[in-house]
């Protein structure tokens, strides 16, 4: 392994070829790029400016529910405050994350293929997804909104404040999010390099494909719903208004019929990138493939018949709320699969403790409690007593932070020597690791506790009784607040280096993108790479990058 | 299919004999031509569920109030709806014919064929332009500017709703439509389509063809309820 690293980190710097980098640097040209590489980079910048700032806006939240009297916001201010965390953590950072980040660097290599199917869409995706931020950010500066991330009618019809403009971003970053998918999707089918049939695929493509189709699917559903809202503050046109002869419970359905599979558009590529960094980091073939792979569409599949889940407070009828729990019970047996499969890949690995797998783990641990505690709240009595309480807080942080969050970070760390063909100081990055790691728990596992005692969601006061449990989610804030920016950090300070250090594959990875120098050309490959072992054949050497193809 | 591709890619850049048409990530005209094709359907999907949600909550408020969506559809004239309808459909088969023209290299027939659709679209929206301003007359725009007083007001103010949301963004992808349309003809007179490049054409014919399949569904939905 160190041989081979060492091999192709001397092939990388001796010849001082140009890479996507280094090509054509002028502002112009990045800004009209249509490299899927260079767009990957730009909506990770993008995704991360906009987590720090949802993240600061939470770290503003804990701060104030340090005491339960009004410290330095007003109940106002703390609607509005919470509301726009939830919104730009959602729509401008988990949603893109994954997918249009690292799915952008990642997928057309994986596949062999010199870009995505579609080159300028994708650059346009990028622009409306900017367009999308900006009309959010105005929403924000006009005043705030204060109806929560999901929008529920009739407050939010009837409320003050930019709902309207807000409503109208999440509209157009659905566009965005749509574009990609699109791209996704076509690229799948017609890009594979020859020799790659549907089960050579990575199963980071897998899980990509899947999120793609959602992504498809179900935005279109939260577009029409946002405009029908939009319609509705403007005009009055009383679809969910019952004083007119609409249904608000009919808003509800809608929008979690979007947002319900949004969940999974969330935590699908959370789980594709583990199912890469596993197998490598334990250097044995990932256990059961197929399973891996079809537990990402039945999970994309299934994930669309349970909205109802959120409802079972909202009135509907109790045969339904009967099917949707069945449901919901369903949708956990092929999360429970990929668990168990990543753990028979280890079995009997030979293990390697490096960054991403250390975040894998922490991954591991996190999603399966998430995953489990949405079980809970998926069995209708046991949600009539947890509904809008902290453990739902709480559960969804583990999935969306701990699960997806943690297993971006994960990503990052283990694709950015291919980005940008530098290593980072792995000791610093694993302390990085671990301070998450603790302050995600300290954080939340407090939340589990005071929700299931009855502490509400969305409330700026609380009794005194659940002070100890809010001081102690305080302080794990803090604590996860700095391991985030150790973690940045650590990358960042990587980028100084003058030397691209990394080599070419140094995890020894057996999957295509591995198979191009690091960073790599601005056309991927040097002419077409060709299949030469699967994706987690650790019995082969891996495929060098100077012979991909041959040069013509 | 894949292998040949390979090999194709590498002489097309080798002797640089390829179509100025082929875009650089694709190994021949074929794979370009799936691909886009790949991607349209994947758009209409997206169309479907976005015209799905309207008319998954006209079957549900419809079903709420039976008795007034009943009452409500006499304030639309169902001569006016059969007329576009016909409009429409006449406008697919010249979009057909279209595509075909373009497939079989007949300039001629092609910028016809663009015009005759064009001409189509337009005529249902100045059909569409005389249907919305009656509405007007009689007061039955939606939300704010419903001034309409009778029997079953109230949900005869819903129907009128979802009836303008769904004529409304119906007309929006009519008028889409045609700009694309305008710009293929533009396009097409230049002599940018043939045989081997058609794409455009054969994507925006199948736009075409749901735009008017969805006025297919309103058209019964909104007029010929009883």
């Amino acid at each position: 392994m160190a041989n081979a690293t060492s091999t192709h980190t001397h092939t990388g710097t001796s010849q001082p070829q140009l890479n996507y980098l280094t090509e054509n640097t002028s502002l112009k040209d990045w800004l009209t790029t249509i490299d899927h590489k260079r767009l990957g980079l730009m909506y990770l910048a993008a995704v991360m400016a906009f987590f720090f700032v949802g993240g600061a806006l939470a770290l503003l939240l804990r701060l104030e529910l340090l005491t339960p009297k009004q410290d330095f916001m007003d109940s106002a201010t703390y609607n509005k405050v919470f509301t726009l965390h939830g919104a730009i953590m959602v729509f401008l950072f988990i949603i893109p994350s994954v997918p249009a980040a690292l799915g952008n660097f990642v997928l057309p290599l994986m596949l062999g293929a010199k870009d995505v199917a579609f080159p300028r869409l994708n650059l346009a995706s990028f622009y409306v997804y900017c367009l999308g931020a900006i009309m959010a950010l105005a929403a924000i500066i006009g005043g705030g909104v204060d109806t929560g991330w999901t929008f529920y009618t009739p407050y939010s019809t009837t409320t003050d404040g930019p709902v309207g403009l807000m409503a109208m971003a999440v509209f157009v970053l659905g566009f965005s999010s749509i574009f990609t998918g699109i791209n996704f999707v076509a690229t799948v089918h017609k890009l594979r390099a020859p020799g790659m049939g549907w089960f050579q695929l990575p199963l980071f493509v897998w899980g990509i494909y899947a999120t793609a189709l959602i992504q498809v699917l179900a935005t279109p559903v939260l577009g029409i719903t946002a405009v029908l809202m939009v319609m509705e503050r403007a005009f009055h046109i009383g679809i969910f208004d019952a004083r007119l002869g609409g249904d608000p419970v009919l808003f509800q359905h809608f929008f979690w019929f979007y947002s319900h599979p949004a969940v999974y558009i969330m935590i699908l590529p959370g789980m594709a990138i583990i199912s890469e960094i596993i197998p490598v980091f334990s250097k044995k073939t990932v256990f059961g493939y197929r399973a891996i792979g079809f537990s990402s569409v039945s999970i994309a599949f299934i994930g669309f018949l349970v909205w109802g889940h959120h409802m079972f407070t909202s009135g509907q009828s109790d045969l339904a709320s009967a099917i949707f729990a069945f449901l919901t019970y369903l949708v956990a047996i092929p999360s429970g699969i990929k668990i168990w499969n990543w753990l028979a890949t280890m079995y009997q690995g030979s293990i390697e403790m490096r960054t991403p797998m250390l975040y894998a783990m922490s991954f591991l641990l996190l999603f399966a409690i998430g995953g489990l505690t949405g079980l809970y709240l998926g069995a209708i009595s046991v949600d009539i007593h947890l509904h809008d309480t902290y453990f739902v807080v709480a559960h969804f942080h583990y999935v969306m932070m701990g699960g997806t969050v943690i297993a971006f970070l994960g990503g990052i760390h283990y694709w950015w020597p291919k980005m940008f063909g530098k290593m980072y100081n792995e000791k610093l990055a694993d302390i990085a690791c671990w301070i998450i790691f603790i302050g995600f728990n300290v954080t939340f596992l407090n939340q589990f506790m005071m929700g299931s005692q009855g502490m509400p969601r969305r409330y700026w006061t609380y009794l005194d009784e659940f002070q100890r449990y809010h001081i102690g989610s305080t302080i794990g804030s803090w604590i996860l607040g700095f391991g985030l920016v150790m973690a940045a950090g650590v990358l960042l300070s990587s980028l100084r280096k003058k030397e691209y250090d990394a080599g070419d594959n140094p995890w020894g990875s057996r999957t295509m993108e591995w198979e191009t120098i690091s960073p790599p050309i601005t056309h991927n490959f040097e002419g077409q790479p060709v299949l030469r072992h699967g994706p987690y054949d650790f019995r082969v050497e891996p495929t060098p990058a100077t012979v991909a193809g041959g040069r013509h | 299919m894949s292998s040949h591709a390979i090999t194709a890619d590498h002489e097309a850049h080798g002797h640089g004999h390829h179509d100025p048409n082929l875009q650089h990530h694709f190994a021949e005209m074929g794979q370009q031509f799936e691909c886009s094709k790949i991607g349209m359907w994947l758009f209409l999907a997206t169309e479907v569920l976005l015209f799905g949600g309207l008319f998954v909550g006209y079957g549900l408020m419809q079903g709420q109030h039976p008795e007034a969506f009943k009452s409500a559809h006499h304030h639309l004239d169902w001569r006016m709806g059969a007329l576009n309808t016909i409009v429409l459909l006449i406008s697919s088969f010249t979009m057909v014919m279209a595509v075909w023209s373009a497939q079989t290299n007949n300039q001629k027939a092609l910028i016809r064929n663009l015009i005759l659709t064009i001409g189509c679209a337009c005529t249902f929206m100045v059909v569409k332009y005389f249907e919305y301003s009656h509405k007007y007359h009689e007061g039955l725009l939606p939300g704010a500017f419903y001034s309409y007083t009778g029997p079953h007001q109230n949900a005869e103010f819903v129907f009128f709703s979802f009836y303008f949301m769904m004529t409304g963004l119906h007309g929006i992808h009519v008028t889409a439509g045609i700009v694309v349309l305008c710009y293929l003809l533009y396009r097409a007179k230049q002599g940018a389509y043939n045989s081997s490049y058609y794409t455009p054409i054969d994507l925006t014919g199948l736009y075409w063809h749901l735009v008017d399949l969805i006025w297919i569904y309103l058209f019964p939905l909104f007029y010929l309820i009883s």
